[in-house]
């Protein structure tokens, strides 16, 4: 394979005496979806933010396309093209789908010297972003207030790759959602890889993970502990790293391996 | 997934018919045809239907239109102004002080008062964005602040809180008439002479029209409902409006300035408050305390009958024009109508339950909130 999108070497974060993140190192590729495991606390969050230039790691390396990089704010990484999809969506359910997709960079036609927004070439390019996504809008004056989930998940993603994401940060997409919507975010993860966008799949769903991943990394107490390729890892070893090992065993008479 | 040609089976078919029918404007449009309806069987007679009486309504709608749009705007960008009405007073007073007491031209009077009344919306707009507090709080502050001044100043250096001689210090003045001028006058005097409109019959005016012309504030209210219309939904700032009252946060994320956009909608509104008193001290040719009192209630009324959220990101300027329109209509028609008019209130009160009523089921059959 080529060179990585984006490497990070050996992040740390500290927050006054904690220690959030103690040596992390991911590497994405164009076209692959990286699987982030970790369960709550293990340093998901906050190594997402320091990817996608919230946060300013304390020590490591970031090489964005092979040379050294220094995000000062999130726009800076945005301008690079890491697009981060939030489980807080940046979606407003009262506005129409393709015043949403185009918030904020509203596409312009002048008439008379005015600057006026071009809902047409909007319309017609939010309805042409969703039909290749493969949900089909009444129309795009939809209010995304009217779209479940997994629409939303979808569009916000659309909007992502648009947009010029070369790396695509999604922030548990699937942890609200039901198992058809779910299954729907996870083709559209399948579509945005093909496009040889890097996705980088934050999740503590090992199911999700395994359907659409090609390299899992399971974060622990701010380390990784370790990249597998697909197919060299089974479910419950990914369960297990997760977990840290013991206490999920204890548990797992009473559970019947169900979890 | 399905393929790119088949659609949900679950989403029905809406009919042209409903498709046209569900809109944010609905609750106004039905307000609107049902007020004039009420007035057409029960005020024909009245002359609220003739030149004299169609102006006579036409410009107290005008008026509430143009503090509307203002209020219509910021509310979407999830705001609210409550001190519309104070600043009204406040900005004609401004004009007496510098256009009469100090004798400035008219002209640097208006625009002096233009300038100050915009830097107290931006205050406003700033304190907001600065504390983070309900904009209901500071500009219910502004409220009493503005109203206060209002009344002190000329107290202060006239010792009477109504000054008068607008009328004399805007003669031959280029800039007043653009806010106490009128328009059209030959077209009313042809409709006067071919007898489609009332004319005078007695004394020194005998053959000129009762209604010799549009006054400005109406053409003022059309300019601004039509700028408000099209800022709103044909511009690229108008879609940041909606997103900066539908999620801030959202919006933000997005890369929309949130609080420039916020900032520049309370300047707007004091703008609309600032040609509403200019108008109107132009027209009364005084200055008086006590102007524009509720009249920020009134402007939030009429959006509100127009299908805005009071919670910000939806609504429409149209619908609040429509909202002033029914205001307008059922405060003067209960007039023509020989109807108690304490009873306007009353009449209100049911048109703005009824509207509110309304826009709320459209506005979930649009958005898909529950």
């Amino acid at each position: 394979m080529s060179d990585p999108i984006i490497r990070m070497t050996n992040i740390e974060k500290h927050f006054g005496s904690v220690i959030a993140l103690a040596g992390v190192s991911v590497d994405v590729f164009a076209g692959e979806c990286h699987c982030l495991l970790g369960d709550n606390g293990a340093g998901k969050s906050t190594f997402i933010k320091t990817m996608s230039g919230v946060h300013k790691p304390t020590a490591g390396e970031i090489y964005f396309e092979g040379k050294p990089m220094h995000f000062e704010d999130p726009r800076d990484a945005i301008a690079a093209g890491i697009a981060t999809v939030h489980q807080h969506l940046a979606m407003i359910p009262l506005m129409s789908v393709s015043r949403n997709f185009f918030m904020g960079n509203e596409p312009i036609k002048k008439v008379a010297g005015i600057p006026f927004f071009d809902r047409e070439k909007a319309d017609a390019t939010t309805m042409e972003e969703m039909r290749k996504m493969g949900i089909n809008l009444r129309g795009p004056d939809q209010a995304v207030g009217t779209l479940s989930g997994g629409e939303r998940q979808t569009v916000a993603i659309a909007r992502a790759v648009h947009f010029g994401a070369k790396v695509l940060i999604l922030d548990e997409p699937t942890s609200a959602l039901g198992v058809r919507q779910t299954s729907n975010v996870l083709a559209t993860v399948d579509k945005v890889r093909k496009q040889g966008i890097g996705v980088v799949f934050i999740t503590h769903n090992v199911r999700h993970a395994l359907a659409v991943g090609d390299r899992f990394t399971v974060l622990n107490r701010g380390k990784t502990l370790g990249t597998a390729m697909r197919g060299e890892i089974t479910p419950e070893e990914l369960q297990d790293m997760m977990a840290g090992g013991q206490e999920l065993a204890t548990l797992e008479g009473s559970l019947g391996g169900t979890v | 997934m399905s393929d790119a040609t088949e659609t949900d089976e679950r989403i029905k078919e809406i009919s042209r018919l409903r498709q046209a029918l569900i809109r944010p404007e609905l609750g106004g449009i039905v307000g609107t045809v049902a007020v004039f309806t009420l007035f057409a069987l029960f005020a024909w007679d009245s002359g609220m239907f003739q030149s004299q009486g169609v102006l006579n309504w036409t410009i107290v709608s005008a008026q509430f239109m143009i503090i509307a749009v203002g209020a219509c705007l910021l509310m979407i960008a999830g705001e609210f102004d409550l001190s519309v009405g104070s600043m009204i007073g406040f900005a004609g007073m401004m004009i007496a002080v510098f256009g009469v007491v100090l004798a400035l031209p008219m002209w640097l009077a208006i625009l002096i008062t233009f300038a100050i009344c915009l830097a107290l919306g931006a205050l406003n707009g700033w304190i907001v964005i600065r504390t983070g507090l309900p904009s209901f709080i500071v500009t219910l502050a502004f409220l009493f602040i503005l109203r206060g001044f209002t009344i002190y100043i000329p107290q202060t250096i006239e010792r009477k809180t109504i000054i008068g001689g607008i009328r004399d210090a805007a003669e031959g003045d280029w800039l007043a008439p653009i806010f106490g001028g009128k328009i059209g006058q030959p077209i009313f005097q042809w409709l006067g002479d071919a007898g489609v409109i009332a004319v005078f019959e007695r004394g020194s005016r005998t053959g000129e029209p009762v209604v010799d012309g549009i006054p400005m504030l109406i053409v003022w209210a059309i300019i601004l409902v039509i700028f408000g219309h099209v800022l709103l939904t044909r511009t690229r700032f108008g879609n940041w409006i909606f997103a900066a009252g539908g999620d801030p946060e959202a919006a933000r994320n997005s890369g929309v300035p949130v609080n420039r956009v916020k900032v520049l909608m309370f300047m707007f509104t004091a703008f609309c408050a600032t040609v509403f008193a200019v108008c109107q001290v132009m027209e009364f040719g005084s200055a008086g305390a006590d102007r524009g009192l509720l009249k920020e209630f009134e402007a939030i009324i009429a959006v509100v009958i127009g299908g805005a959220l009071l919670t910000g990101g939806y609504g429409s300027v149209l619908g609040a024009a429509l909202g002033a329109l029914i205001f307008g209509v059922v405060q003067q028609g209960l007039f023509f109508a020989g109807v108690e008019s304490s009873l306007f209130r009353v009449f209100l009160g049911i048109i703005l339950l009824a509207a509110v009523i309304l826009n709320t089921y459209i506005r979930r059959l649009i958005t898909g909130e529950r």
